[in-house]
């Protein structure tokens, strides 16, 4: 029994607490959308909340940063977001060079100032 | 290549479309490294490989897989677990719901929507927005599928991968691919900013969302949304009402 227990309770971990609470947020959407179409005013605040929401995220990631990324410090972190920003308004709004430019800023800024 | 884009006539060739649409995506390029990440991640808490990629393909959301392996991993509690997860994925709701009214038709069926819903996820609900008008309606739902499927399959192989690198990544590295979900995400959501009440949006989730978990408030993510988005939202209706 507890054989079975430690080969399938990740599996039945990943349905009840990875899976589902993670996917009812899809499913919600697909309700709450129906009758709703393309031209709806109200899309105007919905999609201004996801993008808020994203953007919330983007700041936690960065600020609480997940696992051995919160080995580097704050300060180049936040430093890296920066150049990538500046990268990507100066080199015609390109996701490529803000991406390469900010991990570039933090390999550089953790191998300089990190521990 | 022309930017204008194919005009695909029957569904599986939108579906190709979309799939095709993925490989000169830099999203590809974000998800393998992120998945690179998360693989690792998964082989390090010590979680199986069938697992990594189950978890891969059933979540499909960066953060929420980054919160359930190392959580799970670290033998918090399955509530606990549960609860960080759905508030990560709180995102997803107004996500699904502003791209499935730009997809369906009047006679779709709610069913046919419920895979392309699984499929969102930022880099598919940023590159369905962007590329969405150059299809036609009644190709969109296959478009998007495509789309999800393409991105799928990189972050399927990149979690495999990962996951067999783990022991082989260094630190300065890891570290790395984590950086690239904030960053991409950042990019991404720039770039799709036209309108002034995206630009205010972005502008106060980044200050909401980390002061709000700074102050603890409980369901942070989701306040951020609604304050942020909101003021945004009524910012650019006043701008409006005024012009």
């Amino acid at each position: 029994m507890s054989a079975l227990w430690s080969e399938l309770g990740p599996y039945l971990a990943l349905i009840l607490c990875g899976f589902l609470p993670n996917e009812v947020w899809r499913w919600l959407g697909v309700i709450f959308s129906r009758g709703l179409d393309e031209g709806s005013e109200i899309l105007v605040w919905v999609r201004a909340v996801a993008t808020a929401i994203l953007a919330g995220v983007i700041a936690k990631l960065t600020i609480f940063a997940p696992g051995v990324l919160a080995t580097v410090p704050t300060s180049v972190r936040l430093a890296a977001v920066a150049c990538g920003f500046i990268a990507f308004v100066a080199i015609r709004r390109s996701v490529f060079a803000g991406v390469v430019a900010g991990e570039a800023a933090l390999a550089i800024g953790a191998l300089m100032f990190g521990n | 290549m022309s930017s204008a884009g194919p005009q695909p006539t029957s569904t599986l060739a939108a579906y190709l479309a979309g799939l095709r649409a993925t490989w000169t995506s830099v999203f590809s390029y974000v998800l393998f490294g992120t998945y690179i990440g998360i693989g690792a991640l998964a082989h390090d808490f010590g979680f199986s490989i069938l697992w990594a990629v189950l978890s891969t393909v059933l979540i499909w959301a960066g953060p929420a897989q980054v919160i359930l392996i190392s959580t799970l991993g670290a033998g918090a509690s399955w509530i606990a677990v549960a609860v960080a997860v759905g508030l990560s994925g709180v995102r997803l709701l107004p996500m699904v719901v502003a791209l499935l009214p730009t997809i369906k038709q009047p006679a779709t069926n709610a069913w046919k929507l419920v895979i392309p819903a699984h499929f969102t996820a930022v880099s598919m609900w940023v590159e369905a927005l962007r590329l969405l008008p150059t299809v036609p309606r009644e190709n969109r739902i296959a478009y998007c599928n495509g789309l999800g499927c393409g991105y799928l399959v990189t972050a399927t192989s990149a979690t495999v991968t990962g996951f067999y690198l783990a022991a082989k990544l260094p630190p300065l590295m890891s570290a790395g691919l984590l950086f690239l979900t904030p960053l991409a995400f950042l990019m991404s959501t720039l770039r799709n900013s036209r309108m002034l009440v995206d630009f205010l949006s972005i502008g106060f989730g980044l200050v909401l969302g980390p002061l709000f978990a700074w102050w603890e408030l409980g369901l942070d993510l989701m306040w951020s949304g609604i304050v942020g988005g909101t003021a945004a939202y009524m910012i650019h209706r006043f701008r409006e009402a005024l012009q």
